[in-house]
């Protein structure tokens, strides 16, 4: 009797713990998983159109928020180009014209490969304690899992999105689904994350899912991880432009 | 005397020199009737173009190129104070250029979003339509041609989604106030039409403008500071070029046409000389000098020239006048493609057009009547009478 009354208090001295845990350390945790010091990792990005869906093959190479470096493998008509973020910087190598083209201004709100995602997408790295002012304004159970709503509110000007909606998921600290709103309060993007994996000591999701929607009967895009590593070394020459041509 | 000769010469040889002449005809109505079509499209357009979008001309923000979309996120500002009291004095209409992205039907779709005084009456554009339904949160004024590619009508509502001046996404239900039958396909074609305040509210740009139109006869304002005087020609430059550019194509097929006419005088002259020897060998028997008989020649064919023009005059005229008066109908809406084509062309025969066409031409028929004809000089009298003759 007295050991059940000590698994008791444990328990719900631990649950306690989980559920005053702050918004900040969700934020940060949900930072970790899904960010790391580098990672390599081949995907696949499935383009749902409105009478066919295409699939874009990739490999990336990224170091923390700041260094990416992608390579389109096929189909063949996407096969060699390749694509360089260096901060706040975007450059693309398509192999028809053979040139590399910084996308910059208007051109970053343009689509990625036909895809639901625009480069802005691509390119917001910043921490999002930095850029959102969160609060924890629910608890949901959700296809059987435990889940904080957290609402976030821009504090710095000129973020593309000025209001979020997350459903952070209390295990795995990853977000399930992201809602993204425009000024108005209009509901711009979803981002759905499935497939939660334990890979290396961390969760991450197998399978995004980004949705535009104001399309109607739009299916999304859809991102699926095939292979990831993390906290590899990858060489610095990884991140140059001179690679984008070879 | 030589002319007289020359006339007989021509009525007596019958079908063959009506097959020339009116090979020559032809050729003379398709460079005066297709010159005449391309004058009027342009003037056309030039006049469509002044009407609906530049009026007298425009001053624009110094980064402003409507060409590149890409520049329409920084090229705004309040507007110098000179071209501030133009606006003022309703003598000039200002339009705030943004991009943006519209999804009706649930269709994404990039648009240029514009907006404009809906008082104005700078340029011929049904904009006080804007103002007419003040419940209505963004009233939009869309082209025919946009209507059709979005399958929009009026009172149809649809979302708009843009980025404003700090980068910040907004969306929001735009409706259909209004369709536009305009034959500028600039002002249709990828384009909506807002109130300008409103759209100055909704890209939090107070008071910012892209570029002025101003009114016909206005003087050109001196001291703008950075903002650029752009006149009617440098506006209307890119429909110039548009039609500059189709010109090669007809040169070629006046090439062909007048070619045929050519080869047919040509070869007239040609037969002429070897069936004619015995006529020659008789004409400078009795003394016709060589000259006077190449000039009897090159006359002949001149005189081809001056029938076509002839028979240009008679049927044909008919035609250049009834469709100088009624015009010409076109088969479809060019506008959808880009063309600014009127539904009916009105064809421009002017004066110079048919000057220079007719002095191309009788240059060309003397040319090609002269070339045979210098071989009667090389010919020998006594040879020329027994009909030896070589070409």
């Amino acid at each position: 009797m007295i050991k059940k009354m000590m698994y008791i208090i444990f328990f719900s001295f631990v649950s306690s713990q989980i559920e005053n845990i702050s918004v900040d350390d969700i934020i940060n945790k949900m930072d970790k998983n899904l960010n790391a010091k580098s990672r390599v990792l081949k995907s696949k990005m499935v383009v749902h159109g409105r009478r066919s869906s295409r699939t874009i093959e990739s490999k990336n190479w990224v170091i923390g928020t700041s260094k990416s470096f992608t390579e389109y493998l096929s189909p063949a008509r996407e096969a060699g180009t390749k694509m360089l973020k260096l901060g706040d910087r975007l450059w693309t190598y398509s192999p028809q014209t053979d040139r590399v083209i910084q996308i910059s201004g208007h051109m970053l709100r343009q689509s990625v490969m036909g895809s639901d995602m625009s480069y802005n997408d691509m390119m917001e790295d910043r921490p999002l304690q930095e850029i959102y002012k969160a609060t924890i304004t629910g608890s949901e159970t959700k296809e059987g899992r435990d889940q904080w709503v957290i609402t976030m509110e821009a504090k710095v000007i000129g973020l593309p999105y000025p209001k979020r909606k997350t459903w952070v998921d209390k295990e795995y600290f990853l977000p399930l689904r992201e809602e993204l709103y425009a000024k108005s309060g209009k509901l711009l993007k979803t981002a759905t994350l499935k497939d939660i994996k334990n890979i290396q000591g961390r969760w991450f999701p197998g399978k995004f899912i980004y949705k535009d929607e104001l399309k109607r009967n739009s299916k999304g895009t859809e991102w699926i991880i095939d292979n990831i590593e993390f906290d590899i070394k990858i060489p610095t020459s990884r991140f140059s432009k001179a690679l984008l041509r070879k | 005397m030589l002319f007289k000769i020359a006339l007989k010469n021509l009525l007596g040889a019958r079908l063959r020199t009506f097959l020339n002449v009116f090979v020559t005809c032809i050729s003379f109505f398709m460079i005066i009737f297709i010159t005449g079509l391309y004058d009027g499209m342009r003037q056309h357009a030039k006049q469509v173009t002044i009407d609906t979008e530049i009026a007298g001309g425009a001053y624009w923000h110094p980064l402003y190129d409507p060409s590149d979309p890409m520049v329409f996120e920084d090229s705004h500002s309040t507007l110098p104070p000179k071209i501030k009291d133009l606006v003022n004095d309703n003598k000039a209409v200002p339009i705030l250029v943004s991009q943006a992205a519209i999804y009706p039907n649930g269709r994404i779709m990039p648009v240029i979003m514009k907006g404009i005084h809906p008082s104005q009456n700078i340029v011929s554009m049904p904009t006080n339509t804007l103002e007419k339904n003040k419940d209505i949160n963004i009233p939009v004024l869309i082209g025919k041609g946009m209507a059709n590619n979005t399958k929009l009508n009026i009172g149809d509502s649809f979302t708009i989604r843009w980025l404003d001046s700090d980068g910040t996404y907004d969306a929001d239900e735009g409706t259909v106030v209004h369709i536009m039958d305009t034959e500028n396909f600039k002002l249709d074609i990828g384009h909506i039409w807002i109130p300008l305040k409103k759209a100055q509210k909704m890209l939090a740009l107070e008071n910012e403008v892209t570029y002025v139109s101003y009114a016909i006869g206005e003087k050109k304002i001196k001291n703008l500071g950075s903002w650029i005087h752009r006149d009617v020609d440098y506006l209307i430059q890119d429909i110039e070029a548009a039609i500059e550019a189709d010109k090669p194509g007809n040169q070629i097929m006046f090439t062909i046409l007048l070619s045929l006419a050519a080869m047919g005088i040509f070869n007239a002259q040609v037969l002429s000389i070897f069936r004619r020897g015995k006529e020659i060998g008789t004409l400078m028997a009795l003394g016709m000098t060589r000259s006077k008989v190449v000039g009897l020649f090159t006359l002949e064919g001149g005189i081809n020239a001056v029938l076509a023009s002839a028979l240009t005059l008679f049927p044909f005229g008919l035609i250049f006048w009834w469709t100088a008066e009624h015009g010409v109908p076109m088969p479809m809406d060019y506008s959808e493609m880009g063309f600014m084509i009127a539904k009916q062309l009105m064809p421009v025969y002017s004066f110079s057009l048919i000057a220079t066409t007719t002095v191309l031409v009788f240059f060309i028929v003397i040319i090609v009547s002269y070339l045979p004809s210098r071989r009667i000089a090389r010919m020998k009298p006594t040879n020329a009478l027994k009909g030896k003759t070589s070409i």
